[in-house]
C-alpha cells in the first residue's frame, strides 16, 4: 500500500530534510520497516526496545491517532496519509 | 534572543495565571523561518495537572495541520510551572522536540510577580537566552 508519510522537523535529519516521504506497507508496522530500509535510524526514534510505539510519539493515519485504531497493527490503504508528530509535553514533575 | 510583543507577553502570562494551579501550555506561531512569534494559540493541557502538561493528541494534529496550511511553525512553545522556578525540568528537556522553537517557561508561584524566561533545548542541552519585549515587531 503506497502512502505518504509526513515527517516532523526533528526527524528530518533521517530524510535529508524532506517534509514528507513515500512509504509502503500493509500495516503501520510494515510501513516503519519499509521506511527504515531507506531512512536508517528513524524507526528507533518511534518504537521502544520492546517493540511498542513510544509513549511521546503520535502517529496518525488519515487524522486518526493510531492508539485508537490498533497501534502498529493499524491497516493501511493506498493513498493513506500518515503523520508523525512528537508529543508536546513536559512539566515541573 | 527571543523578541516578542507586549501583547504576546501579556497573553502568555494571562493564560498561565488563569490556569493556575494547573500548568498552562500553548504555542506562538509565526511564518516559517522568520523567528517572529505572531499568533498566540492557547492549548488545553490534556493532563490537567499542576506538574505536567501535554497537548491533546487530536488538538496537536489540528494545530500542525493549521500551521502547515499557513506556512507557519511553532516559534515559541510555552508552559507554566506553578510551584517551581521557570527553568526546564528533566521532563521538559527529555521531551523537547522542536529544534527551532524558543521554549518559554512562566512561573506563577508568586502571586504578585511573574518569572518569564526563554530557552533553546537541543539534544538535551539547555541554553537560556535573553527575552526582549517590544511594542511591535519590526
Amino acid at each position: 500500500m503506497a502512502v505518504e508519510v509526513k515527517i516532523p522537523t526533528i526527524l528530518r535529519t533521517y530524510t535529508d530534510g524532506a517534509k514528507s516521504v513515500p512509504g509502503d506497507g500493509a500495516n503501520l508496522s510494515a510501513l516503519l520497516d519499509d521506511l527504515e530500509s531507506r531512512h536508517t535510524g528513524l524507526k528507533s526514534r518511534l518504537i521502544t526496545d520492546d517493540g511498542s510505539l513510544h509513549r511521546f510519539v503520535n502517529i496518525y493515519v488519515n487524522d486518526e491517532d493510531v492508539r485508537f485504531t490498533g497501534s502498529l497493527d493499524t491497516a493501511l490503504s493506498d493513498g493513506d496519509s500518515v503523520t508523525i508528530l512528537p508529543a508536546v509535553a513536559g512539566g515541573a514533575a | 534572543m527571543l523578541t516578542l510583543t507586549t501583547a504576546t507577553y501579556d497573553a502568555i502570562v494571562a493564560h498561565a495565571r488563569r490556569d493556575h494551579p494547573d500548568e498552562a501550555c500553548g504555542v506562538v506561531a509565526g511564518p516559517e523561518g522568520s523567528d517572529r512569534p505572531v499568533r498566540v494559540i492557547e492549548m488545553l493541557n490534556a493532563a490537567r495537572s499542576p506538574t505536567f502538561y501535554e497537548f491533546d493528541s487530536a488538538d496537536l494534529l489540528q494545530l500542525y495541520k493549521e500551521m502547515a496550511a499557513n506556512d507557519e511553525e511553532p516559534v515559541v512553545i510555552y508552559h507554566s510551572h506553578t510551584a517551581t522556578e521557570a527553568y526546564p525540568s528533566r521532563t521538559d528537556i527529555s521531551l523537547a522536540s522542536e529544534p527551532n522553537a524558543h521554549y518559554v517557561l512562566v512561573s506563577t508561584r508568586e502571586q504578585d510577580s511573574v518569572e518569564f524566561r526563554s530557552y533553546r533545548i537541543l539534544d538535551g542541552v539547555v541554553t537560556e537566552e535573553p527575552v526582549q519585549v517590544v511594542a511591535a515587531l519590526d
